[in-house]
């Protein structure tokens, strides 16, 4: 393989699972990535680079170039738009759910909803659609007590088990997408390393369809 | 405001400096010349005009694209223009209104309310041409072939050609069944070519063999090998063949690669869309296609074809040219002198006199009086 690739991944769970995805693409890090504080690897294919970094920065490095192929939530990519990539496989890991999670009872009561969240573009885009007004309160981390502190009625979270949100005092009420990992593509890079990048996509593809069965 | 911010421009507003405008105004004279020599006139488009005719037909992007501002005297919506393109075809349709083919070019800014690409400038340099008139392929090949010949005056390098046609797309949707919610849908996830997405939104598609065609063309994209294989849409895809095999013809040096599922400017392309890309940059760095009927709103149908370029996104991968070397010349009130700085700047040489004794840095070489005669020597 002549072209130099760079693949950035969600560090955390999502990178737990991908790792055996890419073994099994044949591509594998050359060293223990979880015993490293280096953040980015070398692989066994040569030529093809790991990078190790937080979801949120996975599409702005796809997007400008700085990597070739990332994995990354579904959940980023929807609240962070997907212009300039190519999603061509669900990985099918890491898999939960975007939902609203309220009180245990709670109702819309009046025209305007408060919702705490970090998604706020899929939450503003989420009740534009049901035609509820929402004003949305940006939140880093720790929804869950946005509601019970009365900051705001509900929240939108990704929500895996259910047993944070109960733990709480919440419920998990409407569904609002299905999130799993996606791997996308720079656009340009699948041109111009279109038979490097198509090959991986493929044996990732074939790898997803394997973990599947 | 503080004296630390004050001389900052707004986000993707810049200008061009000596070294590079140089570079820049040297190729856009070239590219000028080059089109003239193709038959093509040029054409000076207003800065600002009505939104009524900017804004129509050309797609519904271009209107967020496109800063507006009321005119005083009419009290009508101005726009500032995003895009010379339109103003070309309301030029074509209505001022000239010939018959036959018109062929047309045009340099200049436009502002823009959001950057085309990440980094990118908002206030980019246009340089395009147009061919209205014809709806042959002879005159999508003669368009592409300009397009290459531009990027090839620019001295970029290896080109990749990028070839599509909308007709392949809308031939699969055609009577498809979807609402205009759906179409969008499909359409977002065939850009993103999202193969879980796409099968998701295609789900109230009720035709199993075409769900199953659209799903394929997310993934026809690369060499030629792509055009096997497609049992529809066969006048567009021989137009592909056509045109591949004249373009390999007259530029073997040129690779093409075919994206059936790109549809830029979906909007109002009307068949073939073609963009030129360059080793090391990720955008294209020129790109143009069919847009036949566009006049329509102007009054008048007519086939058209086009492409442009932005300067100001080639900046970056033009290769800077060494500053040319000026002469000094002494202040003073010789006429011999006079007459020998107006022959000297007459043959393309820069005379630069230094005021209070200054000889300003570019300067290789000077003007000096050997027995009343005025020579240039060495500094």
């Amino acid at each position: 393989m002549s072209a130099e690739l760079t693949l950035a991944l969600t560090k955390g769970r999502i990178l737990k699972e991908t790792l055996p995805l890419l073994a099994a693409a044949g591509i594998a890090p050359l060293e223990d990535i979880a015993s490293s504080r280096k953040l980015v690897f070398d692989t066994t294919m040569p030529g093809v680079r790991l990078m190790i970094i937080r979801g949120t920065d996975v599409p702005t490095y796809v997007r400008h170039g700085a990597a070739d192929i990332g994995v990354v939530g579904k959940d980023i990519l929807l609240e962070n738009g997907a212009e300039g990539l190519y999603e061509p496989l669900d990985l099918g890991i890491a898999c939960c759910q975007m939902m609203t999670a309220g009180p245990a009872g709670w109702s819309p009561g009046s025209s305007r909803v408060r919702v705490a969240t970090k998604f706020t573009r899929i939450a503003q885009q989420y009740f534009a659609e049901q035609g509820i007004h929402a004003d949305v309160i940006k939140l880093y981390g720790a929804m869950e007590l946005a509601p019970m502190m009365n900051l705001a009625d509900i929240i939108v979270d990704i929500v895996d088990t259910g047993n944070t949100l109960r733990a709480n005092g919440l419920q998990p009420l409407q569904k609002i997408a299905d999130i799993s990992s996606r791997l996308v593509v720079n656009k340009a890079a699948m041109r111009s390393k279109h038979e490097a990048i198509q090959a991986i996509v493929d044996a990732v593809g074939l790898a997803v369809e394997g973990q599947s069965v | 405001m503080t004296m630390y911010d004050r001389w900052l421009l707004p986000d993707g507003i810049e200008e061009v400096l000596p070294s590079s405008a140089a570079r820049v105004e040297d190729l856009r004279r070239q590219l000028l010349d080059l089109y003239r020599s193709w038959g093509y006139q040029l054409l000076i488009t207003p800065l600002v005009e009505f939104t009524d005719s900017l804004l129509s037909g050309l797609g519904t992007d271009l209107d967020t694209l496109t800063y507006k501002l009321t005119d005083q005297v009419s009290g009508r919506t101005m726009g500032i223009r995003a895009d010379i393109t339109p103003q070309v075809a309301r030029i074509d349709a209505h001022s000239l209104g010939q018959e036959g083919v018109s062929r047309l070019c045009y340099a200049g800014s436009v502002l823009q309310t959001r950057p085309g690409s990440l980094l990118g400038s908002r206030l980019p340099i246009k340089v395009g041409a147009e061919l209205y008139g014809d709806s042959s392929l002879a005159a999508d090949i003669e368009i592409i072939s300009m397009m290459l010949e531009t990027v090839a005056c620019a001295g970029l390098g290896r080109v990749t050609l990028d070839l599509g046609h909308v007709g392949i797309y809308r031939s699969l949707l055609a009577d498809s069944g979807l609402d205009s919610d759906q179409e969008q849908a499909v359409f977002d996830a065939l850009q993103r070519k999202s193969l879980p997405d796409l099968k998701l939104v295609l789900a109230p598609l009720a035709d199993a063999g075409r769900r199953q065609l659209i799903l394929e063309l997310a993934s026809k994209h690369g060499d030629l090998s792509v055009l096997e294989d497609v049992p529809y849409a066969a006048a567009a895809v021989a137009e592909l063949h056509e045109v591949r095999a004249a373009i390999e013809h007259r530029y073997p040096n040129v690779d093409i690669y075919f994206d059936l599922g790109e549809l830029r400017g979906y909007d109002y392309h009307t068949g073939l869309v073609f963009a030129a890309y360059v080793p090391g940059f990720g955008q294209a760095v020129a790109n143009g296609g069919r847009y036949d009927d566009v006049g329509e709103v102007y009054g008048r149908a007519r086939p058209a074809t086009g492409f442009n370029t932005d300067l100001k996104a080639l900046l970056d991968l033009l290769e800077q040219v060494p500053l040319a070397s000026a002469i000094s010349a002494p202040v003073g009130s010789d006429d011999a002198m006079w007459q020998r700085v107006g022959e000297l700047r007459g043959a393309g040489e820069i005379v630069i006199c230094s005021l209070s004794g200054e000889v300003d840095p570019r300067c290789d070489r000077q003007l000096v009086c050997r027995e009343g005669d005025w020579q240039v020597e060495i500094l």
